[in-house]
């Protein structure tokens, strides 16, 4: 297990200037204590779940660049079926991590269905995922992380990460409307 | 009421570059075309209520998708269109088969007929409802009408078997 704030520090560390970072949940919460970037959509509003679909359409609509979608367990649960959707489109470009705390964190640490027992690697490559990896240590992760992160896709990341209890959710950075037109600036999108 | 053919052109003449979809035996007779025209890419997803959230990534990644479900998706759909729509403010435009409108023979008393359009209304989504073939202008009058405000919109067909 590691910290899921480590974790995620990574992958800020790694994401090049023109690649688009989705983060949700506990991540998104995480993300935001970060230097921010145009290209990052905090999906915050989020419709539970559907990180990996905001994703799979960023990723065909933008093919040339890659995108990063940083998903909770708990979400990732509840929309499986878009790991199928994502192997179907065969999104090269698409990368999808979950990071898995075994419980829902921002409502207050429940348990996730499936904690400690469902295989999320085996998901994604039953699914047909093209990469599938696990990391549950600091150090495998950063050794790994640019070969996992931005290996041919679509790809798909688990990580195991610490439950932090009694942690607050994230807080909308500001009105989403107006987020997402200078998000579709900053992708030069009109 | 519309051959694929009639779709796929229309599709095409509206600059949709991505139909995002999940079928029903009326508008899933419709892909063949979509995909021989070529002008328009098929997403096929598991639930519709991917299909909005694919939608707005295209959306928002500067693509021009249309969403295409049976009404039955538009209800499993329900938080997916919260926030794309409203949350996120993206003007989504969706066509909508809407079951059993013509005949319930296959499914007698079907609540798709009770719920379909509360469910548009209440998602604040205006559509047009389409219930004869002369009427295929009014989906392109209402998507470009839709695009040019700016606005989310639907448009129900009508069908006549589930
Ligand atoms: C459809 C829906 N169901 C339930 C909720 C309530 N909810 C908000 S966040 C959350 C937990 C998210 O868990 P997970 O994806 O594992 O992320 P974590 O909090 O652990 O980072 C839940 C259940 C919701 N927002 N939407």
């Amino acid at each position: 297990m590691m910290s899921a704030k480590e974790a995620l520090a990574v992958v800020h560390q790694l994401r090049g200037d023109e690649d688009i970072v989705i983060t949700t949940m506990t991540p998104a919460r995480d993300w935001m204590t970060m230097p921010q970037h145009p290209r990052d959509l905090v999906m915050v509003p989020s419709a539970m779940s559907h990180a990996t679909s905001m994703g799979l359409g960023l990723a065909l609509a933008q093919p040339d660049r890659r995108v990063i979608v940083c998903n909770g367990d708990g979400s990732m649960v509840m929309n499986l079926g878009s790991l199928v959707s994502i192997a179907e489109a065969r999104t090269s470009n698409l990368t999808v991590l979950v990071f898995d705390n075994g419980t829902y964190e921002v409502t207050g640490s429940q348990r996730v269905p499936g904690a400690g027992t469902a295989n999320f690697v085996q998901f994604a490559d039953g699914a047909g995922f093209a990469a599938t990896f696990q990391f549950s240590d600091i150090d495998t992760w950063r050794r790994g992380a640019r070969n996992a992160l931005f290996a041919p896709g679509p790809t798909f990341i688990w990580l195991r990460v610490e439950s932090v209890a009694g942690m607050p959710g994230p807080k909308s950075p500001g009105p989403a409307g107006a987020r997402a037109t200078a998000f579709m600036a900053a992708l030069g999108a009109k | 009421m519309f051959s694929g053919q009639q779709i796929a052109e229309l599709l095409e003449s509206l600059g949709v570059t991505h139909v995002v979809t999940v079928p029903d035996s009326t508008i899933g007779q419709w892909q063949e075309a979509i995909e021989r025209r070529r002008a328009t890419q098929l997403v096929r997803v598991c639930r519709e209520g991917e299909a909005w959230q694919v939608a707005a990534g295209l959306y928002m990644g500067g693509k021009r998708p249309l969403v295409m479900i049976q009404c039955t998706g538009l209800f499993e759909s329900g938080d997916a269109i919260r926030n794309a729509v409203h949350d996120w403010k993206l003007p989504l435009f969706a066509i909508i088969g809407y079951r059993s409108y013509l005949n319930q023979d296959t499914l007698p008393g079907d609540t798709c007929l009770v719920f379909t359009e509360p469910t548009l209304d209440a998602w604040k989504i205006d559509y047009r409802l389409i219930t004869s073939a002369d009427q295929l202008p009014t989906i392109a009058e209402h998507f470009t009408a839709s695009r040019d405000r700016c606005a989310a919109g639907a448009i129900l067909i009508a069908e006549g078997k589930a």
